[in-house]
């Protein structure tokens, strides 16, 4: 194991660690650490609003920009003032989760093969965020805007790119005039365009994208900035006097870091850590890495262009187009540059039913590592080892995720254990025919709310085993027979602690449904 | 609706995130320079001299009417030689070579000094053409920095040359 792997796997189980501790309090749907791109998203749409307000009531001139800003945290503070200071700290927090967000989806290994796209698209922005940030605390052209400045426009002027140092234009109090205050406004309004347009590009390739998180989350993401703002309002420095070198700066660590950090090494360091880095993150993907996944295939002759891969998709990897051979219907069609591999267009095509007949189940679309031809096979012979038991054993079969807690583990003399490639390629039939075919109960586990791999393959699982999204389960099958446990990679513990509980629930008659009705021409077909 | 145990761990969460978002927003404090000094900030963007040729009456006929230009002056601009004096004892030295890919643009400078606060004897010299020898343009001056004061050094022809300011 490479030195980048195993500190990308401890970085792995450290986010794994926090994330689930987070649920404790959180839960899956509203854990932050679970969300951080449509949490980053709703603290620019804040930003975005915020600073609306502060545009309009800027006046440009020198003199102007201090005291209109000023003008907000002193005589209007229950409105502008707390404007004010949500822009400021909203801009942090969006920087605080735009980083967290790149170190979680580079330890999650999230940013090669289909997910290419995605990582480069999303380098980029980290430059328009710090651009914009930096920009943005010189409007209000006070000390900490006079020594970002001049830190600034020093630190560029390494850069072989200008005729004259741009510092030569903040050398004295003279050396500023009213346009230029102009100017850096469209800057700072200009760059977080260019930003958003980025980050449609960088979500692009992602279906059903979380655009903001869930209505509680956002609400208490708020009222943290809300109250924050209140009990210390953002407010302005003395003003700028380029005469003078500014001391004892309140800075803000989580944009202005750059500054200390060129004063204690030097711009060539700085530059070298700054281009660096972003050669390493675009490198990233091309660096070695997991072989991916083989890509689904589409039969044609058992697609019946019903278009479920299609709305299930995590990664519109899926789209429909004509059927060449029948006429009026559509045919599923994979792009493999954007296919995860991941199997949820298997488990959602009704083809995808082990009660069809043929010796060999081809279904609509399938996977060539795992096919459902397989998984039928593969739960035939379980059931065959548990039909071996003692008559009133209770047998339990176990579905689980390759990209979870490896379920393996749990097989037992009267427990059997299927993984998938994602609990998401678990087609609602396999549950009804294993009931049916004798076993007493079903386990489904899967990634933690909002932890999915593959993003949506859990949540598909919920609502289709729920019957809410098609291919639904049967009502013929009750559903105190069947267990949804939700963990993550490392809850082995927590998953064999379920099926305990879920096996003592069915042996001490907690569970009264009866079973449906027996499925006896199952060992006629396929034995 | 989540447990007391939830909403607890939840305000717990919010107010540590609000706390981490509030306390790096401003602190720790930032001095860029010591409290006792001051800083010198020499910075120029000035075009270089060039030698320019008379053109002999022959030469100028030879010429069509409408270049008929009386002195021949090379695009190129003379290197800039710059001293920086403190108290007699040289600070800085540089020799600034034109911009632009045929050495045609100004020559520039921008360096800073952190100097203690006091009383200093500061002296400029400048040959802006090396063509000549020494030094034609020179400011000298005692200067008073006071702590965190910044001292430009800069030149403009309009301000009678090299000034402090």
């Amino acid at each position: 194991m490479s030195v980048h792997a195993a500190l990308r796997g401890n970085a792995q189980t450290l986010f794994e660690r926090i994330e689930n501790s987070f649920d404790g309090s959180f839960g899956g749907a509203d854990n932050p650490l679970r969300h951080l791109g449509a949490l980053g998203l709703y603290f620019l749409w804040i930003l975005v609003a915020t600073g609306l307000y502060l545009y309009a009531v800027l006046d440009t001139s020198i003199q102007g920009v201090y005291t209109s800003i000023g003008h907000l945290s002193q005589e209007q503070w229950y409105l502008g003032g707390i404007l004010r200071s949500l822009h400021r700290y909203a801009s942090d927090a969006f920087v605080l989760v735009m980083m967290l967000h790149l170190v979680r989806e580079w330890a999650y290994g999230r940013y090669y093969g289909f997910r290419l796209y995605s990582w480069v698209t999303g380098v980029p922005l980290i430059w328009l965020a710090y651009v914009s940030g930096i920009g943005g605390y010189w409007i209000v052209w006070d000390r900490l805007a006079q020594f970002s400045a001049i830190a600034t426009t020093e630190l560029l002027d390494w850069l072989p790119f200008f005729n004259e140092p741009t510092a030569r234009n903040f050398l004295a109090p003279d050396s500023i005039n009213d346009r230029f205050f102009t100017v850096l406004v469209f800057i700072h309004i200009g760059i977080p365009l260019m930003l958003i347009l980025g980050l449609w590009a960088h979500v692009n390739r992602i279906s059903r994208v979380d655009y903001l998180p869930s209505r509680r989350l956002m609400l208490g993401t708020l009222a943290s900035l809300l109250a924050l703002a209140l009990i210390k309002p953002a407010l302005s420095e003395a003003p700028a006097n380029l005469a003078l070198v500014p001391a004892g700066l309140p800075l803000d660590w989580f944009i202005l870091f750059i500054h200390p950090l060129t004063d204690i090494t030097s711009p060539v360091a700085v530059w070298t850590l700054v281009f660096g880095a972003t050669i390493l993150l675009f490198a990233l993907p091309f660096l070695p890495h997991p072989k991916a996944q083989p890509v689904a295939l589409v039969d044609a002759a058992n697609c019946n262009g019903c278009s479920r891969c299609h709305a299930d998709c995590p990664y519109e990897a899926v789209t429909m187009a004509i059927h060449p051979d029948k006429p009026g219907h559509k045919i599923a069609m994979v792009d493999p540059d954007l296919c995860a591999g991941c199997g949820i267009c298997a488990g959602s095509c009704p083809s995808s039913t082990p009660f069809r007949s043929q010796e060999r189940l081809v279904t609509g679309i399938d996977m060539p590592q795992q096919p459902v031809d397989v998984m039928r096979r593969q739960l035939e012979a379980q059931l065959a080892r548990l039909g071996t038991q003692a008559a009133g054993k209770t047998k339990l079969v176990v579905f689980g995720c390759d990209q979870g807690v490896d379920v393996r583990g749990l097989e037992t003399a009267d427990t059997a254990a299927i993984s998938l490639l994602c609990t998401g390629m678990l087609p609602p039939s396999f549950i009804e025919y294993a009931l049916r075919s004798g076993v007493d109960g079903i386990m489904v586990t899967g990634c933690r709310e909002g932890g999915c791999d593959f993003r949506l393959g859990m949540q598909w699982t919920q609502e289709r085993l729920a019957h809410q999204r098609e291919p639904h389960l049967r009502s013929l099958v009750p559903q105190d027979r069947l267990r949804l446990v939700f963990a993550s990679r490392s809850e082995s513990k927590l998953v064999a602690a379920a099926a305990k509980e879920f096996r003592t629930q069915l042996e001490t008659r907690l569970v009264t449904s009866s079973k449906p009705p027996a499925y006896s021409r199952r060992t006629l077909h396929h034995a | 609706m989540p447990k007391p145990a939830a909403i607890v761990g939840q305000t717990i969460l919010y107010g540590a995130f609000a706390a981490f978002i509030g306390y790096f927003a401003t602190a720790p404090t930032y001095t860029q320079i010591p409290n006792d000094v001051a800083l010198i900030k020499l910075s120029m963007s000035h075009l270089g001299g060039r030698e320019c040729r008379k053109r002999s009456p022959e030469e100028l006929a030879k010429l069509p009417p409408n270049m008929r230009a009386p002195l021949d002056c090379p695009r190129g601009r003379s290197d800039i030689k710059l001293q920086l004096e403190l108290d007699g004892k040289p600070m800085f030295e540089t020799v600034m070579h034109p911009t632009g890919l045929s050495g045609d643009g100004v020559s520039t400078v921008y360096k800073r000094f952190e100097v203690k606060a006091g009383t200093y004897q500061l002296a400029v010299k400048m040959n802006d053409n090396l063509v000549n020898p020494g030094f034609n343009h020179v400011k000298e001056a005692q200067v008073t920095l006071k702590p965190a004061q910044v001292l430009v050094v800069d030149f403009n022809p309009d301000k009678g040359g090299l000034f402090f300011q």
